[in-house]
């Protein structure tokens, strides 16, 4: 028995151990052993060679991360944001997408990425440090890596009130209604930013979903130093619905999303969608997470593993063979030869560079500041000469 | 050809009107921009007009403003948006010098920010704290923002327009002492001047004094007292804050040898610190005396029952005028 003040329930009952493995609101079509499952509200409503295609695109994803995590090992990338451990609730969230849907990721979302068509050799240039954004965010309706926390979450909320204004929002016509999907972490979630967009998408009915990848740790920072209630229960407060969804489970997460972004497209306004997650790895690759977690944690997470249960389910009911298997690896492996290869020759900037786009109209004062330091450069080359 | 004498306030309503006219991409947004017309009423009678789409009353929420009107401008709008006045800008201040001023540079030039903020500022109204900043150097130090000041009715009705079809994110500020205050002949058929150009607003030859926004009435009262004493001032209200339009600058400096920049921000590190530098730099053997700066304290925004002892005036200027001619 938990204490239960007459003023609601303590923390201990609301992280204690009933809620570890998400509580009972958790919304879960696939156990951690590979068992479907019901749930009254969301249907997992395609077959089993989508989830096949699930299975690969974890696979690859996870491929991503731990090539790139390699790349920094090795001196190639200068930090990589690791995604290990989030694989289900980045696919589940991709996958949930139509083409005209646009998605404003934070560092993290290679999965999204992936599952967007960017090139993942691309997502590597800003940890390289050869650019801040290799993408052009219009062709897949995805945009730049955000690194100031939270800020991309009032984006989203304005590009939906953009696509309101455009007449693109209930109108029933499945390749012209479009909804938003803003992605966040728990961390995130303390931001006065993230809270100005929820009170923003509330206020106009904005058609964005509010997709919080709760990994339970903002670097070093429990999820308990964030919040003293389960996150998706503050999207009451705001307004609108929250799910908590188990994000290490594909077929629930992309359930749950698609649901989320089709009450948006019918422009029944914003949905705060709570992948209930674990970062397995560390925030970045220049954090230590022995400093401040149990291996304990960890253990008790790695038998959720998003992919392995997914592996269960299509090996058990005898819709994956080795073949099948085998294959997918064989294309991991070529991803990864793809992203050793190519981050190997991502080309460095030139100095000049750093000039370009500064504004769409280059006021003079820059030019002549440009021009000097060319002409500056130029001195060198002529010493060399 | 038909003119019509219009306040600043008016000549910025007009202005905001004929883009809304012109574009229908271009949306207002802000706190009681809507039915009010703004506690300053430079939107009045948009909405009626426009709709509440395309002029959105907000949340009070600076940050969320701003960063919403990122995704607006990102879905292909071009956002003005009020913030109500200076001292409430600072929420916005992450969302302006991370996101809307570094979206283009850091997309390679893919997504534009076709985006104008404007802010009310200055001081000289009475207010209570927080409504009397001038925060232009904030910004002026930031690449990928533009920031200009108007600082007439005229001016209000062309840079407005200017700014709204800029594709680079515009500062737009407006001394709001003066909104309500001097008329001047608008003719609307008129072909204005570049945006990002300084003026030469009165011809002198002892004196060089540089303004913008509020203090240009202020340098110009005090040219007019000084040529009463047989001094020659040459005022240039320099309208663009970054980038600087030194060329007209410079050129009255090689005549006179001797500037007074005048502005009510404070004096350190403020915008006259920078034309100084610049002015030393470009020509230096041309200075007959120091560049003198006649600016707010270095103290936080007084009480406003002795603001007129913070702000520059005609007699501070002219001290300073005495000062640079008696070196």
């Amino acid at each position: 028995m938990t204490h239960q003040s007459e003023f609601g329930p303590d923390l201990a009952e609301v992280f204690g151990p009933s809620q570890q493995d998400g509580g009972p609101e958790l919304v879960q079509l696939l156990t951690p052993e590979g068992e479907r499952r019901e749930h009254p509200e969301f249907a997992f409503d395609l077959d089993d060679e989508a989830i096949k295609g699930f299975y690969r695109d974890m696979v690859l994803t996870r491929r991503i991360d731990t090539e790139a995590t390699a790349l920094q090992r090795h001196g190639e990338l200068g930090i990589w944001a690791q995604l290990l451990g989030q694989e289900a609730a980045q696919i589940g969230a991709g996958r949930a997408l139509r083409p005209q849907d646009y998605v404003f990721p934070t560092y993290r979302e290679h999965g999204v990425a992936y599952c967007r068509g960017v090139d993942p050799l691309n997502l590597l240039g800003l940890f390289r440090g050869v650019d801040h954004g290799a993408w052009n965010p219009n062709d897949n309706n995805f945009g730049l890596y955000t690194i100031v926390i939270g800020a991309q979450t009032l984006h989203a909320t304005g590009y939906a009130m953009g696509i309101q204004r455009d007449g693109a929002v209930g109108t029933g016509d499945p390749d012209r209604d479009a909804a938003v999907i803003a992605h966040f972490g728990d961390g995130a979630s303390s931001q006065g930013d993230v809270n100005e967009a929820f009170i923003f998408a509330a206020s106009y009915n904005a058609p964005v979903v509010f997709f919080c990848q709760n990994n339970q740790w903002a670097i070093s920072e429990p999820i308990e130093r964030q919040t003293r209630i389960p996150l998706y229960q503050r999207a009451l407060g705001f307004g609108f619905p929250g799910v908590r969804v188990d994000g290490n489970d594909v077929l629930a997460t992309y359930a749950v999303t698609k649901a989320a972004l089709q009450r948006a497209r019918d422009g029944q306004g914003p949905t705060f969608v709570e992948a209930y997650t674990y970062r397995m790895g560390a925030h970045t690759t220049t954090d230590d997470p022995t400093r401040y977690r149990l291996s304990d944690d960890v253990e008790h997470w790695k038998l959720k593993d998003p992919i392995a249960r997914v592996k269960a389910y299509l090996t058990r009911n005898g819709l994956a063979d080795d073949a099948f298997f085998g294959a997918v690896e064989d294309e991991a492996n070529e991803l990864g030869h793809h992203l050793r290869e190519g981050c190997k020759a991502l080309p460095d900037p030139k100095p000049m560079d750093m000039f370009a786009h500064v504004y769409a109209e280059e006021p003079e004062e820059l030019r002549i500041q440009r021009e000097g330091f060319a002409a500056y450069l130029e001195t060198f080359e002529e010493s060399h000469a | 050809m038909s003119t019509q004498k219009i306040t600043l306030a008016k000549g910025l309503n007009m202005g905001l009107r004929k883009a809304m006219e012109d574009d229908p991409k271009v949306l207002v947004m802000g706190e009681d921009v809507g039915k009010l017309g703004g506690v300053f009423r430079i939107t009045d009678g948009l909405q009626k007009d426009f709709g509440e789409d395309r002029v959105i009353d907000s949340p009070l929420a600076e940050s969320g403003i701003v960063g919403t009107a990122v995704g607006m401008a990102l879905r292909g709008y071009r956002p003005v948006v009020e913030i109500q006045f200076d001292g409430f800008v600072y929420p916005a201040y992450d969302q302006i010098v991370c996101q809307v001023a570094k979206m283009h540079y850091r997309s390679k030039g893919r997504s534009k920010m076709p985006m104008v903020i404007r802010i009310p500022f200055g001081g000289g109204i009475g207010a209570v704290e927080h409504h009397s900043e001038s925060p232009e150097a904030q910004f002026a130090h930031t690449p990928g923002l533009k920031v200009v000041a108007c600082s007439n009715p005229v001016d209000g009705y062309w840079m407005i327009q200017q700014a709204i079809a800029s594709d680079d994110p515009v500062i737009f500020l407006e001394p709001k002492r003066q909104y309500h205050a001097d008329k001047a002949e608008l003719d609307e058929s008129a072909t204005p001047e570049p945006l990002f150009r300084s003026r030469t607003v009165r011809q002198g030859t002892d004196v060089t004094v540089l303004a913008y926004g509020p203090t240009v009435k202020t340098a110009l009262q005090a040219a007019e007292a000084a040529s009463g004493e047989g001094k020659s001032l040459e005022v240039i209200d320099l309208r663009t804050l970054s980038p600087l339009d030194m060329g007209p600058v410079l050129d009255s400096v090689r005549r006179t040898g001797r500037v007074v920049v005048t502005h009510e921000a404070h004096v350190n590190l403020g915008m006259g610190s920078e034309l100084a530098s610049r002015i030393q730099e470009e020509c230096f053997y041309s200075l007959e005396a120091p560049v003198l700066r006649v600016g707010g304290f270095d103290t936080p925004y007084p009480a406003s029952r002795i603001e007129e002892d913070f702000l520059p005036d005609l007699d501070r200027v002219l001290d300073a005028v005495d000062r640079t001619l008696a070196y």
